[in-house]
């Protein structure tokens, strides 16, 4: 796993343009049948290899003045979310509060990337956070399973769009997907894209349903090729949700997506990322695999609640020389 | 079976959380008796096994603060019932670690065990001694009612290797506080087979956390470690107890000064069990 290419001969020739798509690629989405034939001709992921590369660069250490660095990089990163069926205007608002300024006594920690939250609770957040920085990320198209007709999930996204989110996290039809309709699926993130306008797509792959590396490198490309600003592993309702390795299999899709058009696209892992020391370790990833320009907010974020807590504590225990605890950041 | 078979060496781990881990750094130290011949070797635990401790204790607290006051009596009974089992053990333990005599070591043991059994007694009495029904001058029901304080660091005692441990270990867990106990550097192997004896017993782990190594090394990380709620100073070196307050008062840490040359047989008072116990007082209108 040297090399994280899945580039075939026929890709590599496509020139860096961020126009119309190079003839493989443009190729792949004429119909369904050759977009099956080029998903199954994607090589396969050799699975010992990745997990092997995922704990092999797990490993470094990260210390010192890189270490500070890297939890500020990794709080500008953070999605601070809340998809909860008890989920409040309350919860939002104090949501919100934080994101704009996560440690209160430390004026200096930068603001999150995002809020994400469902779509009927977007314009409170809107109103939280105009004119910060901090962007409304929104789900849409029936999370968390994804289970509805097209026309429902259009209206979903509209719904968020129109309430002002500046980003839209739409899941995929794992059931289309993992039956082969993978034209369906196709559509369905075109027309959602469409819908969204100006917003960011953000394409939940939800990995710990695909089963497979290959389903997951499959599913990153369709959600390349289908027009996703970002592409998500997963909702965080699912267990497995993310993994290093699923990372790196999406980090490796869409350095090749950028070998091959010159497009730059992001990836989000989210759910199960609790500490600082699994954020350092996506950080290693992300520098690693895909290369050191994806290390900014509008390439890679951390879907996460209780990552922020952790990252504020380590960063506290960083400056002041002693540990932290809980009872010093604020309660989620 | 030959008489020249080749003994165990053992070496002991640390007990975190309920399982036994190998000191994040590597190291271990020779542990001797009181004469200098080779016992075993121990864990030295560093300033990351003290972070991982503590938060293993964080971990376990609303669990064992929020169990009935019966239910942790029991716990603790079932503990000197395994500790009774453990008894040959113990004195071997203690009388190679201090030495002394192996009868004095059998009556350092069955104080010990009684001593833990006197605490089991006070988890579901401490409340009526040292919670009130407060007269006050309104139409109001105001009741002051002891709760325990959080994670406590404690400093076993240097040389009473077990009835010293005891003494300090079990008030704090008898009232629902969870606890980091730093054994006794030199001897620090009762202190192991009493961890043994606590993760087969009813004790959740995280509950009690057994760090041996260096004091000198590791107090001063947990007098300053803010998620850490009290500080028993017992075991600390003279030399070393200004900093150590020094260090818990950048912190919202309740600190007992208590000495490490204490006569650790006489009968206790509830001294230690008030010193990890906050009042909450509730005021509650009356009906009409």
């Amino acid at each position: 796993m040297a090399a994280p290419s899945t580039t075939s001969s026929a890709e590599t020739t496509g020139t860096p343009a961020s126009g119309p798509l190079p003839p493989a690629l443009a190729d792949a989405v004429r119909d369904d049948a050759s977009l099956r034939r080029f998903l199954h001709g994607l090589p396969g992921v050799d699975q010992v290899g990745v997990e092997q590369r995922a704990a092999g660069l797990a490993t470094r250490s990260i210390k010192k003045a890189a270490k500070l660095w890297a939890i500020d990089t990794a709080i500008g990163m953070v999605d601070l979310t809340t998809l909860e069926g008890a989920d409040t205007e309350g919860k939002v608002r104090s949501l919100a509060a934080k994101a704009r300024r996560p440690d209160p006594d430390r004026p200096d920690v930068p603001h999150v990337a995002a809020v994400c939250v469902y779509p009927d609770l977007v314009a409170t957040a809107v109103a939280e956070l105009v004119g910060t920085g901090v962007g409304v990320a929104s789900v849409a198209t029936a999370f968390p399973s994804g289970r509805s007709n097209r026309q429902v999930k259009l209206i979903d996204t509209d719904m968020a769009v129109q309430a002002g989110a500046s980003e839209v996290d739409m899941v995929i039809d794992r059931g289309a997907f993992l039956s082969g309709r993978y034209g369906q699926v196709f559509e369905e993130i075109q027309a959602i894209k469409a819908a969204c306008g100006d917003a960011h797509l953000k394409v939940i792959l939800e990995t710990g349903e695909l089963a497979t590396y290959d389903n997951v490198r499959r599913a990153s490309w369709l959600a390349l090729l289908a027009g996703g600003d970002f592409i998500k592993t997963s909702t965080g309702k699912v267990s497995p949700a993310a993994t290093l390795p699923v990372t790196h299999v999406m980090l490796q899709a869409v350095h090749d997506w950028h070998e091959s058009t010159g497009e730059l696209r992001g990836v989000k892992p989210a759910g199960g990322i609790r500490t600082t020391k699994d954020a350092v370790r996506y950080l290693v990833a992300v520098n690693e695999v895909a290369g050191p320009q994806w290390l900014t907010p509008t390439l890679f974020r951390f879907g996460a609640s209780s990552l922020l807590n952790d990252l504020l504590m380590q960063r506290r225990t960083q400056l002041e020389g002693h540990y932290s605890g809980p009872d010093y950041v604020t309660v989620d | 079976m030959s008489d020249n078979r080749v003994t165990v060496a053992k070496t002991y781990k640390l007990y975190v959380g309920g399982a036994f881990p190998r000191s994040e750094s590597g190291r271990s130290y020779q542990v001797t008796d009181h004469k200098g011949g080779f016992l075993a070797n121990a864990a030295q635990a560093s300033r990351k096994d003290a972070r991982d401790a503590v938060s293993a204790a964080r971990k376990a607290f609303p669990g064992w603060s929020g169990a009935t006051a019966y239910n942790r009596g029991q716990v603790l009974y079932r503990v000197a019932e395994l500790m009774e089992g453990r008894r040959e053990q113990f004195v071997a333990e203690v009388a190679g670690a201090e030495g002394v005599a192996i009868k004095r070591a059998q009556s350092i043991v069955d104080a010990a065990i009684d001593r833990w059994v006197w605490y089991a007694g006070w988890t579901d009495k401490i409340a009526t001694v040292l919670g009130a029904a407060n007269p006050v001058a309104g139409p109001y029901f105001c009741f002051t009612v002891p709760e325990p304080t959080g994670v406590v660091a404690v400093l076993a005692p240097q040389d009473s290797s077990l009835l010293g441990l005891v003494s300090v270990l079990a008030p704090v867990i008898a009232t629902g506080s969870t606890c980091v106990v730093v054994s006794s550097q030199e001897r620090p192997l009762p202190a192991i087979t009493l961890s043994e004896v606590l993760a087969t017993s009813d004790v959740p782990g995280g509950v009690v956390n057994m760090l041996t190594g260096r004091t000198t090394e590791l107090a001063p990380w947990l007098a300053s470690h803010a998620d850490v709620n009290a500080l028993d100073l017992t075991g600390s070196p003279d030399s070393l107890r200004a900093d150590l307050e020094r260090a818990a008062s950048g912190t919202v840490k309740r600190v007992l000064r208590a000495g490490g040359d204490q006569d650790w047989a006489r009968q206790p008072d509830i001294g230690r069990l008030r010193a990890y116990l906050e009042a909450k007082t509730v005021w509650h209108p009356m009906g009409v």
